[in-house]
């Protein structure tokens, strides 16, 4: 009798709660520009995926088109993915979604495929509500056309060749929040430890996780100058609060002082903590949140964290009204009324 | 449903003083938004009831109240359900338009109108029954609210006693409209009554237009294409609807969402088994149905022209990603906004090679109701089969307009979903790549999210036949020349044209959607009056399949007859036929935004042939 005996995990090796490596949740190699922010966004992404154990067959991936929506095939190999066209992920993530109500859907869209070609589409999935994760890799500008300026670019910001924005940005979060998203959080791509919480809540989280992070484009806006640039966004990064987050397969850890920490329970049961900084910040107070993004903006400086968040309001699914199983995989037998039923109809036209 | 051989006979007994018995076209000209749709729809009832076959051509504007429209009431013993262009029996209720109506009613005619306009004196050609209408409402009701509802409802009152059409009927075909409002019938009853009574003691019979009951309606109903466009979706067990309001497709969804929320609920928990979104523009609409199309789900949208146009680039992501989706154009006039309220064919070329780079879409071309019914599952079909958009080219008339038809029959075939993997086929073909053309058809195997079989990454950028982006000049070539081969599988999978011969040799016509109700007329007219025997294809689906060459090949001359100003269905017949068959083709063309009439088609064509 042959034996295979399958060895222990070797000393040191990570496997997660569902047994799976973390090279089970890394995708193809990037093909982006090295030190992009959006590499390490895609990181942070793998590290979230990977530390909840979740199923990668159980999510799926979608962008639009520019730098940004290359990525989601730097992660997650075996989940299905889609990257769209400009601008347009949202009513493919709409269609997607509501087709497979089961799926965990991410999204990876860019400052220009959100802000500008995409602001329509953009609003209303905010709106909708849809249960669905959508990043803005936020440089402030095009970078696979070589640096032409986005919507979020800075008032006054100056291109490589002298050319200056005489255009105020648009605050995607303040659009996200005042539009009904209820999750809305901004991150900067060189704070892994913070992305990587808000990513995990973002994952727990049932309805529109809008995150918008500062990633800068090492090539076309990393100067001097640049609000989106490393150096600007580590000196004028202005956390909210320390995020933390527990899943809800795991004890609360004692480390948290609850005289100093605001838990919010997300919809199936995770923790989401926020131990405080500067002041007092209610991340369930819409008004605050807006308050907060004007203030800090008008310092220049971007606060970072989860800015809103409304864990019991109902997703698009909700309203639907549709069934508990996957559309898309409905029997003949539920989709196809029966001949009595065609019947009755023609009998209303006689 | 080709009709009979029968001649009408308009100019013959006009002047003779013989009866026309079921061979007339009724106009009601009437301002718009003062609810004549009522009065109209009971009166083609009633003589939908009488077994005599009708058709009913509403001509409106698009505004909300205040410009005029116009219905038409074909009734037609022969079963002609086209267009006929002249007006036999006016009823000029709009004072906008009353003297033009007049002007241009052929000798002969007859007219009803609103006295005050004072019309007689417009024509001695013509034959005059001036109407008290407000003084007859005021016999009714003196609410004035409801005297400008039932004030047409005197018009249906004064035909039912000038036309013989029976007044049993009348009440019957308003009972049936209003459903169990009895005040509302009771009010209209009375207005009805009022109509009849004036037009019997005041009006004696002087025109030659009577209906006589016959037997060629029985078992038959009366819909709008849009409404059996959804029936077949339903049937086809559509589970995703994003649409976008835009006349005249907007009843199609709206129907579909009212039979949806009938009968796709689950008894048991009342949730639905379809999502339907209203999206925010029809570029969204077309996003996501591709998202759903993606998944898995059997996912539509429906539109009009400026609709198909924004459409474009969700199309070539489809093409491109080979992702289900079907999408009903209900043609309307263009080029722009256009007139969104007249019919046209003219999205044909658009939307075969909608999108840009090399593209190609399987269109389904309906001419009737029950093609609108059946085409709708023919195409989630295709679309699956496919693995592609797939577009149903309906039009304003056939869509908004009430049409005869015999019920439609349970579908006697399961879905065909296509080429979805199974871990059996896997097994059999080994490895899988989304884009390897397995069997040769140039259709690849499938998996969709969730299905626990190999993933892909669908995209529109450059892909090798296992999905990987690349941008290798072979790659993209051997994509290229699959999506063709799978074009030419769509051939063999479409429906077939219908064919009737009478050659070998001499004159045949290719037409397709409504147009094919004047050709049927237009047959008749060139047998009976000219003894010219033609050959007809009917054509119901692009791209073509072989019949359509060999039919061209067996005519001397080929007449392709459609709704549009540039010969599109022309255009691509030109870009596949070889030289013999281009120099057969010639091109009669309507697009003034009116539905194209039998005697259009005849005077045209002799025009041509130059006799």
């Amino acid at each position: 009798m042959s034996t295979t005996v399958q060895p222990p995990p070797a000393p040191g090796k990570r496997i997660n709660r569902i047994g799976l490596e973390p090279i089970a949740y890394r995708g193809s190699k990037t093909t982006l520009c090295a030190g992009c922010g959006h590499n390490a966004i895609t990181e942070r992404i793998i590290d979230a995926f990977f530390e909840l154990g979740v199923e990668p067959t159980q999510v799926i991936k979608l962008s639009g088109i520019g730098c940004s929506s290359k990525s989601p095939a730097y992660f997650l190999n075996s989940a299905h993915g889609f990257n769209s066209v400009h601008g347009r992920m949202p009513s493919v993530s709409t269609g997607a979604v509501v087709a497979n109500r089961k799926m965990i859907a991410i999204g990876i869209s860019g400052d220009g495929d959100t802000g500008a070609i995409g602001i329509g589409q953009f609003v209303h999935l905010m709106r909708r509500n849809l249960p669905m994760i959508y990043v803005i890799e936020d440089n402030g500008c095009y970078g696979l056309t070589k640096g032409q300026f986005s919507p979020t670019a800075d008032l006054g910001s100056k291109l490589k060749t002298g050319v200056i924005n005489d255009l105020p940005p648009i605050d995607t979060c303040a659009l996200a929040i005042e539009l009904g998203a209820s999750f809305v959080a901004r991150s900067f791509s060189g704070d892994p430890k913070q992305l990587k919480a808000i990513l995990k809540a973002a994952i727990s989280h049932r309805g529109t996780c809008m995150i918008d992070v500062l990633s800068p484009c090492v090539t076309f806006n990393d100067h001097e100058g640049s609000t989106k640039s490393y150096s600007y966004a580590k000196d004028h990064e202005e956390p909210l609060s320390d995020v933390s987050f527990v899943p809800f397969f795991e004890d609360i850890n004692v480390e948290y002082d609850p005289g100093t920490t605001t838990a919010v329970t997300l919809h199936n049961g995770s923790k989401l903590l926020l131990s405080k900084l500067a002041e007092d910040y209610n991340p369930t107070d819409k008004v605050n949140a807006l308050r907060l993004l004007h203030e800090s903006s008008g310092r220049d400086e971007f606060a970072t964290g989860i800015l809103y968040v409304e864990p019991d309001k109902p997703d698009f699914l909700d309203l639907l009204g549709i069934v508990d199983e996957p559309l898309a995989f409905l029997d003949e037998s539920r989709t196809r009324p029966s001949r009595a039923v065609l019947d009755e109809v023609m009998e209303s036209f006689r | 449903m080709p009709a009979t051989g029968v001649v009408p006979q308009e100019a013959d007994t006009r002047t003779s003083g013989k009866r026309i018995v079921n061979d007339f076209a009724i106009q009601v000209a009437t301002v718009n938004g003062s609810g004549s749709q009522t009065a109209n729809l009971v009166l083609l009832r009633s003589i939908f009831q009488m077994g005599v076959p009708v058709s009913g051509k509403n001509m409106f504007p698009s505004n909300i109240a205040g410009l005029p429209t116009w219905y038409t009431i074909r009734a037609s013993a022969a079963g002609y359900i086209g267009r006929k262009k002249e007006v036999d029996f006016l009823v000029a209720m709009n004072p906008e338009t009353a003297r033009e109506d007049v002007l241009t009613l052929p000798p002969g005619a007859a007219a009803v109108y609103d006295e005050p306009l004072k019309l007689s004196e417009l024509r001695s050609d013509v034959v005059f029954y001036p109407v008290p209408f407000d003084k007859l409402i005021g016999g009714v009701t003196h609410d004035a609210k409801l005297r400008r509802l039932v004030r047409n409802m005197i018009y249906d009152g004064v035909l039912s006693r000038l036309l013989a059409v029976d007044m049993g009927q009348m009440e019957k075909a308003l009972r049936k409209q209003m459903g169990k409002k009895e005040k509302a019938i009771a009010l209209n009853m009375a207005a009805l009554a009022a109509g009849y009574e004036y037009a019997e003691a005041n009006l004696p019979k002087q025109d030659p237009f009577v209906v006589e009951p016959m037997d060629k309606t029985n078992g038959m109903i009366l819909i709008e294409g849009n409404a059996a466009a959804a029936l077949g979706c339903m049937m086809a067990g559509v589970t995703f609807v994003a649409w976008y309001p835009i006349t005249p497709s907007s009843s199609l969804c709206e129907s579909l969402i009212d039979y949806l929320k009938k009968y796709r609920r689950e008894p048991e928990t009342g949730k639905a088994t379809y999502a339907v979104i209203q999206a925010e523009d029809e570029i969204a609409a077309l996003g996501m149905v591709i998202g759903a199309g993606w998944m898995g789900a059997r996912s539509m949208t429906s539109t009009a022209g400026p609709g198909l146009s924004l459409m474009a680039e969700f199309t070539g992501l489809g093409y491109y990603a080979e992702v289900p989706a079907v999408v009903f154009d209900v043609q309307r006039v263009g080029p722009s906004t256009g007139l969104p309220t007249r019919t046209a064919q003219q999205d044909i070329l658009s939307a075969a090679v909608l999108s840009h780079g090399d593209t190609q879409h399987p269109l389904l071309l309906p001419a009737s109701v029950a093609e609108c019914y059946s085409m709708a599952m023919e195409a989630f079909d295709l679309a699956e089969q496919l693995q592609t958009p797939v577009f149903v080219m309906s039009d304003l008339d056939l869509g908004m307009n009430t049409w005869m038809a015999h019920p439609f029959e349970y579908p006697s075939t399961p879905l065909n979903r296509g080429k979805r993997l199974t871990a059996d086929t896997l097994s059999r073909i080994g490895q899988f790549g989304r884009y390897r053309d397995v069997e040769g058809d140039g259709i690849p195997y499938r998996t969709v999210p969730g299905d626990g079989l190999p993933p892909y990454f669908a995209r529109g950028s450059g892909h090798n036949e296992m999905a990987l982006y690349s941008e290798r000049a072979d790659d993209y070539a051997n994509n290229l020349d699959r999506l063709a081969r799978k074009f030419n599988t769509a051939r063999t999978l479409v429906p077939k044209p219908e064919i009737e011969t009478a050659g070998p040799g001499g004159i045949g016509f290719i037409a397709y959607g409504t147009t094919h109700w004047a050709i049927v007329e237009a047959r008749d007219q060139l047998r009976a009056e000219r003894g010219i025997e033609t050959s007809y294809l009917r054509l119901r689906a692009y791209p073509f399949t072989s019949d359509v060459g060999a039919f061209i090949d067996r005519c001397d001359r080929v007449y392709i007859v459609e709704q549009n100003r540039d010969g599109q269905m022309l255009s691509l017949l030109k870009m596949e036929c070889t030289v013999a068959q281009f120099a057969k083709l010639r091109s009669i063309r309507h697009y003034a935004g009116l539905p194209i009439d039998g005697r259009s088609v005849t005077t045209e064509l002799l025009k041509q042939e130059g006799s």
